[in-house]
């Protein structure tokens, strides 16, 4: 792995996935608009990296390029993904289908409406693991209970024949969680797995995929505009604005001390987060939209901060304490440009 | 579940005994049956004896009672027209109007399902556009028009096809089949193409409709990202989801076929029931009129009973909620 689009991962462990530089176009007819505009990211084995960022930032996005199901006209533009050392977005349609599910499992934000309401858990289950492993259609059933139990369904035995409209809103959540693991992943895509749920049972959800997480080593991109969510589950945070990444790195620094001043004002709009400062920030104005992006910072118009630079010029996205940081009112991004 | 069957059994029984009152009502009130049975001629004592002989001087309630005592017996009466009893002039009439109506359902559901997949799966395929633009004329042409197209075609200019009539038929008892003969077959060909063209049609725009609808649900995005295969996708997940729609449609064909052949069985002298209801109402034949209308409902309310419970089959939520929406879910 190049080190300088990585630059803090210790060099031991290869990431599961590795995005560089991507771009994602929706050619319209009035023109091409540019959604993600050079993302860079990286997760490690049993880390849960949680994307941020306000609505249309481009977290969803970013999710669908990786597993491959961006939606026409939507198509990646630019820039590499790679998961487990393997490049994925030049892939024939048809070796890219094989590896979802298998390699890379998803979790969507509805569980209400992931499952296919007219056949049992049970079915659904089964003919995802038979998709993927050699399994005999006994042997599949016998998996399907197995991982109705690792996902805390009480008595699955019973559950595996009933259909979705039998389950509640968490314990649905918990089968499609058992969908997207039914052929081990080494990565979990999950967009917003939480946003449609009671907050009680948010935690549990979240504590799952912690869980998971931690017991079988797998990646797990957390996509959510929940910064309470990120806290308690992520081990890094990825913050975007307008289709880039502007903050990355573990999530107490980027709680305790963000740098960015988005990130500022995201974590100071947050009430829990917020006790800790003195006051509740709020960041007025919104995100400028794909067809109307200003020149530089694209968080300029918002930015108390903003000079001219940052009026004309895209901030790169550089090292800064331990994460990275693309604003121009650092000093280390100033430093690397006047060298 | 059982509860759900019989409720469902109980609705359809309560609307025939309404369908059943206006058929009484017809035939009681629809002109004197007195007057129209017997010729002027008839002389007082002739008439009191048929007024008896018919319950005509009984309450209205109690002679509704035994019109529905005889109807559910198959007794109609006697046709004003012909003199014979009423139900086997049905029973004759009726297995050519449901063969030509089923042969055509047929046709539709095995063409038109695949088609309207096809077209949904991919909607830039150039013959997938061509049998779009096709459909559009089916579902725009009337099928008596395509009929007579057919008739000059293929009876007139090129004699190859019969342009009227049924050909040979088999006897099974009182079924009649034209299915065994080469000629029964051959006289099936053009009736049946000129229903189910209009059949097809729908059918296919209905499912594509539908496919595309389904097809960008999340339940079939989640499937993808499962990496199930196109196949299980598109048949399993979303075409069992558009099933509901089709069969429900299906069933409302079936029954507007069967009640309103009239026209294609006149453009091809078709012997069906529909024959032989304009017959019955050109000479205001009313034991006929009431019959058939009896007849017709009966079996709309068959199919929609079957409609619905083909919904209970399919659909679990219907099962276990009880409130099964039936054919007036859409
Ligand atoms: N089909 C499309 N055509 C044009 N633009 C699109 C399309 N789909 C998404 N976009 C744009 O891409 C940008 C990013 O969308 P995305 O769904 O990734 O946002 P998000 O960060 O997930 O937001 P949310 O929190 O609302 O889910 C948005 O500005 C959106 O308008
Ligand atoms: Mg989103």
């Amino acid at each position: 792995m190049n080190a300088a689009f990585a630059p803090n991962e210790p060099p031991l462990d290869p990431p599961v996935l590795s995005i560089r530089d991507l771009r994602v176009e929706f050619p319209t007819r009035r023109g091409v608009l540019t959604a993600i505009r050079g993302v860079s990211l990286t997760i490690r084995r049993g880390e849960i990296l949680g994307v941020v960022g306000e609505s249309g930032a481009g977290k969803s996005l970013t999710g669908a390029a990786v597993i491959g199901l961006l939606e026409p006209p939507g198509r990646i533009a630019g820039g590499e993904i790679h998961v487990s050392g393997k490049r994925i977005d030049s892939l024939p349609r048809r070796q890219l289908m094989a590896l979802r599910g298998k390699t890379i499992g998803a979790i969507f934000q509805d569980p209400l409406t992931s499952l296919n309401p007219l056949l049992t858990v049970g079915d659904q289950l089964v003919e995802t693991i038979r998709c993927h492993l050699p399994l005999s259609r006994t042997e599949a059933a016998r998996r399907a209970i197995d991982l109705l139990n690792e996902v805390g369904i009480p008595s699955p035995e019973l559950r595996v024949g009933q259909y979705p409209h039998q389950f509640s809103g968490g314990m649905r959540q918990r089968v499609v969680i058992a969908l997207a693991l039914a052929a081990e992943p080494e990565l979990v895509v999950a967009d917003e797995p939480t946003t449609a749920l009671d907050v009680s049972i948010q935690a549990q959800i979240t504590g799952l995929l912690k869980r998971i997480c931690r017991e079988r080593g797998t990646a797990i991109m957390l996509v959510t505009h929940d910064m309470g969510v990120i806290a308690e589950t992520a081990d890094r945070v990825a913050v975007m604005y307008a289709g880039r990444i502007v903050e990355i790195g573990p999530v107490e620094d980027l709680i305790k001390r963000p740098q960015h001043p988005y990130t500022r004002g995201l974590i100071g709009s947050i009430p829990s987060l917020a006790a800790r400062h003195e006051r509740l920030a709020q960041i007025d104005g919104a995100m400028p939209r794909l067809n109307s992006m200003p020149a530089g910072c694209a968080f300029n118009p918002r930015c108390e901060i903003a000079d001219a630079r940052c009026r004309s010029d895209l901030p790169k996205l550089l090292p800064s304490g331990r994460g990275s940081v693309a604003c121009w009112k650092l000093a280390l991004a100033e430093a690397v440009e006047a060298a | 579940m059982l509860a759900i069957i019989v409720k469902r059994i109980g609705n359809a029984a309560l609307v025939m005994l309404v369908v059943a009152f206006i058929a009484f009502m017809i035939f009681q009130f629809l002109g004197d049956p007195v007057q129209l049975m017997l010729n002027a001629q008839a002389s007082q004592e002739e008439r009191v004896a048929l007024r008896l002989r018919l319950g005509l001087d009984q309450p209205v309630v109690m002679q509704f009672f035994s019109f529905v005592i005889r109807a559910v017996q198959g007794d109609f009466g006697i046709s004003f027209r012909n003199q014979r009893e009423v139900m086997s002039l049905i029973a004759e009439r009726f297995p050519a109007t449901f063969e030509l109506v089923m042969v055509s359902t047929v046709l539709a559901l095995a063409i038109g399902v695949p088609l309207g997949v096809f077209a949904a799966i991919n909607p830039k395929n150039p013959a997938a556009r061509i049998a779009r633009m096709i459909s559009m004329v089916g579902v725009s042409v009337p099928a008596f028009v395509i009929g007579i197209v057919l008739i000059l075609v293929f009876s007139v200019q090129l004699g190859w096809l019969p342009a009227f009539g049924r050909g040979e038929v088999v006897q099974f008892g009182t079924w009649s089949t034209g299915l065994l003969t080469p000629s029964g077959r051959l006289a099936l060909i053009m009736p049946a193409t000129s229903l189910a063209l209009f059949q097809i049609s729908f059918i296919m725009r209905l499912v594509t409709a539908e496919m595309l609808e389904v097809l960008r649900t999340d339940y079939v995005k989640f499937a993808r990202a499962r990496g199930l295969p196109d196949r299980i996708v598109h048949f399993r997940h979303a075409l069992r989801n558009c099933m509901m729609p089709v069969v429900t449609m299906t069933g409302m064909l079936i029954g507007d076929l069967i009640a309103f052949a009239l026209v294609t069985e006149t453009v091809f002298q078709w012997p069906g029931m529909g024959l032989l209801f304009v017959q019955a109402v050109m000479f205001i034949d009313i034991p006929v009129m009431a019959a058939y209308l009896m007849i017709v409902s009966v079996i709309f309310i068959t199919l929609n009973t079957i409609v619905d419970f083909i919904y209970l089959a399919v659909d679990p939520r219907l099962r276990q909620t009880g409130t099964a929406g039936g054919a007036n879910v859409r």
